[in-house]
C-alpha cells in the first residue's frame, strides 16, 4: 500500500532534525553552566576596577591621562563582540542592529567609523554592511584566552593614542538571565566619570606611587582589557543561553510538525481503507 | 575594638577577600606600606609579595599577590591583583624549587637567554617565600 509515502519520509526527516536540535539544546545547557561560572568569577574584578577607574576620572590630578581627555570626535571606534557560530536566535542580529543605529548617529554628523570585529559573525556582518574593519578576532572557543583578546584591543588603544580615533565603544550582549540577553553599547574611551555626586563636588586627588603617568598607563590599559575580556566571556554565556532557548523552541516546533504530519498520514490511510472497502462492497453487489 | 575600613581583595580569577579590617600591609612598588583607616586617597602599583590584613578584632590573614594595584578611598580600600592566593595555599617546597631554578638561570648568562623573564621569575619566587615566612611567624605567635 503506497498511501502517504511522501508523508512518511517527511516525518522521518523532521524526526532526525528534532534529534539534532534536542542534542544541541543539551550541549548548550551544559556549556552555559560553565560559561556562567566563568562570567561570575570575572565579575568582581571587572566591577572593582570599574569603580576605581571612575574614581580616577573624577579626581583632579595634575596629570591628565590621554584616556581621560575629552576630544572632539572626528572618527570613532567600535569593538563589536559577537559569536563564532550561528543557531543562537536573534542574539547577533540584535547586537548588530544596536551597533548600526549608534553608528548611524555618528555618520549623520559626518564622523567616520572604524570597527574591531570579535567573532566570525561580526566579520560576516561588516562584510555586507560595509565599514572599515581594522582588527578582527575569531575562533576564540569556549574558553577565550585573555592573551588573544589583548592583541586586538591594543590595535584600538594604539589608534586612540595616535589620535586616529577619538571615541571607543564596546558592543556586546549583557546576560540578564537565561531568557533575556540585552545588547548594550558602552563607551570605553574617554572614560566616563563617576556618577557619585559627592565625589564630584569635592576637590581631591590621589597620592601616586611611583608616579602618575606610569601608574595610570598600566591601570587604565588593564581596565580596558578587563572590560573587553569580561564582555567576551559574558557574550559567550549569552550565546549558550540563546542557543539553548532557540534549540528548545526548534525541538518543540518539530514535535508539533510531526504531530500534524502523523494526523494527515492517518487520515490518508483511513480514507484509502474506506475507499477500498466500498470498492469491494460495490464489486460484490455487482456480482 | 579599633576603627576599621572596608577592604576588598580581588584577582582576575575570583574574589579573595572582602570585609572590615583595621590595617593592611602590602608590598608597594616603592616599598612596603601599611594602610590604616582614615588614610588619604592613594593609588599605587604592587610588587609581587604578601599582603597582610588585620581584620576587625585583631585576627590576621596573609595573602599572596603577583603584582597589581592598590587604591585607597576614605571608606574603602581595593586591591586589584593580577592573581592572588591565600597564603596557606602557597606551596613552600615549590617556591624554593622555583627560586633555585631562577637563580641558576640567572647565573649562566649564555647566548639568547631571556634575562628579564628570569629576573621576574626570581622576584616572584622570592615573594612567595616571603609570604610563607610571614605566615609561619604568625602561627608561632
Amino acid at each position: 500500500m503506497a498511501v502517504g509515502k511522501e508523508i512518511k519520509t517527511q516525518i522521518a526527516s523532521v524526526k532526525s532534525t528534532q534529534k539534532i536540535t534536542s542534542a544541541m539544546e543539551l550541549v548548550a545547557a551544559s556549556k552555559m553552566r560553565k560559561a556562567q561560572q566563568r562570567m561570575a568569577k570575572g565579575r568582581p574584578y571587572a566591577d572593582r576596577i570599574r569603580s576605581v577607574v571612575s574614581h580616577i576620572a573624577t579626581a583632579n590630578p595634575e596629570y591628565r591621562h590621554l584616556y581621560l581627555q575629552e576630544r572632539e570626535a572626528k572618527r570613532v571606534g567600535y569593538i563589536v563582540v559577537s559569536t563564532d557560530r550561528g543557531l543562537c536566535g536573534g542574539l547577533n542580529v540584535n547586537a548588530f542592529r544596536e551597533t548600526a543605529s549608534s553608528v548611524k548617529k555618528w555618520r549623520e554628523q559626518g564622523v567616520e567609523v572604524d570597527f574591531c570585529a570579535v567573532g566570525s559573525k561580526a566579520m560576516a556582518f561588516f562584510r555586507s554592511y560595509g565599514g572599515n574593519v581594522v582588527a578582527a578576532l575569531n575562533h576564540l572557543g569556549d574558553e577565550p584566552s585573555a592573551a588573544k583578546i589583548v592583541g586586538s584591543v591594543k590595535v584600538m588603544l594604539d589608534a586612540y593614542a595616535e589620535g586616529k580615533i577619538d571615541r571607543l565603544y564596546l558592543v556586546h550582549n549583557r546576560f540578564v538571565n537565561t531568557m533575556t540577553q540585552k545588547p548594550t553599547v558602552a563607551q570605553l574611551l574617554p572614560l566616563p566619570p563617576s556618577e557619585d555626586d559627592e565625589m564630584q563636588r569635592r576637590h581631591w586627588d590621589y597620592i601616586y606611587e611611583p608616579d602618575a603617568k606610569q601608574l595610570l598607563d598600566g591601570l587604565l590599559t588593564r581596565f580596558i582589557e578587563s572590560q573587553v575580556y569580561q564582555a567576551v566571556v559574558e557574550n559567550n554565556a549569552c550565546e549558550q543561553a540563546a542557543r539553548m532557548i532557540a534549540m528548545k523552541s526548534a525541538t518543540d516546533n518539530a514535535g508539533e510538525i510531526i504531530g500534524d504530519l502523523e494526523l494527515a498520514y492517518n487520515k490518508a490511510r483511513q480514507a484509502a481503507i474506506t475507499q477500498e472497502i466500498s470498492e469491494i462492497v460495490g464489486g460484490a453487489a455487482a456480482v | 575594638m579599633g576603627i576599621s575600613v572596608h577592604c576588598d581583595i580581588v584577582s582576575a580569577e575570583q574574589e579573595i577577600f572582602s570585609g572590615l579590617v583595621e590595617m593592611i600591609i602590602a608590598a608597594g612598588s616603592e616599598g612596603d606600606l601599611g594602610i590604616t583607616p582614615g588614610h588619604t586617597p592613594l593609588l599605587t602599583a604592587l610588587n609581587p609579595g604578601p599582603v597582610r590584613v588585620i581584620k576587625q578584632g585583631g585576627e590576621e590573614e596573609v595573602f599572596f599577590v603577583t603584582g597589581g594595584f592598590l587604591e585607597v578611598q576614605p571608606n574603602i580600600v581595593t586591591i586589584l591583583s593580577d592573581s592572588a592566593e591565600r597564603a596557606a595555599d602557597v606551596d613552600e617546597a615549590a617556591a624554593i624549587e622555583a627560586k633555585k631554578e631562577a637563580e641558576k638561570a640567572l647565573a649562566n648568562k649564555s647566548g639568547e637567554f631571556d634575562y628579564a623573564s628570569a629576573a621576574s621569575q626570581l622576584a616572584e619566587a622570592a615573594a612567595r617565600l616571603r609570604t610563607i615566612q610571614q605566615l609561619k611567624k604568625k602561627i608561632q605567635r
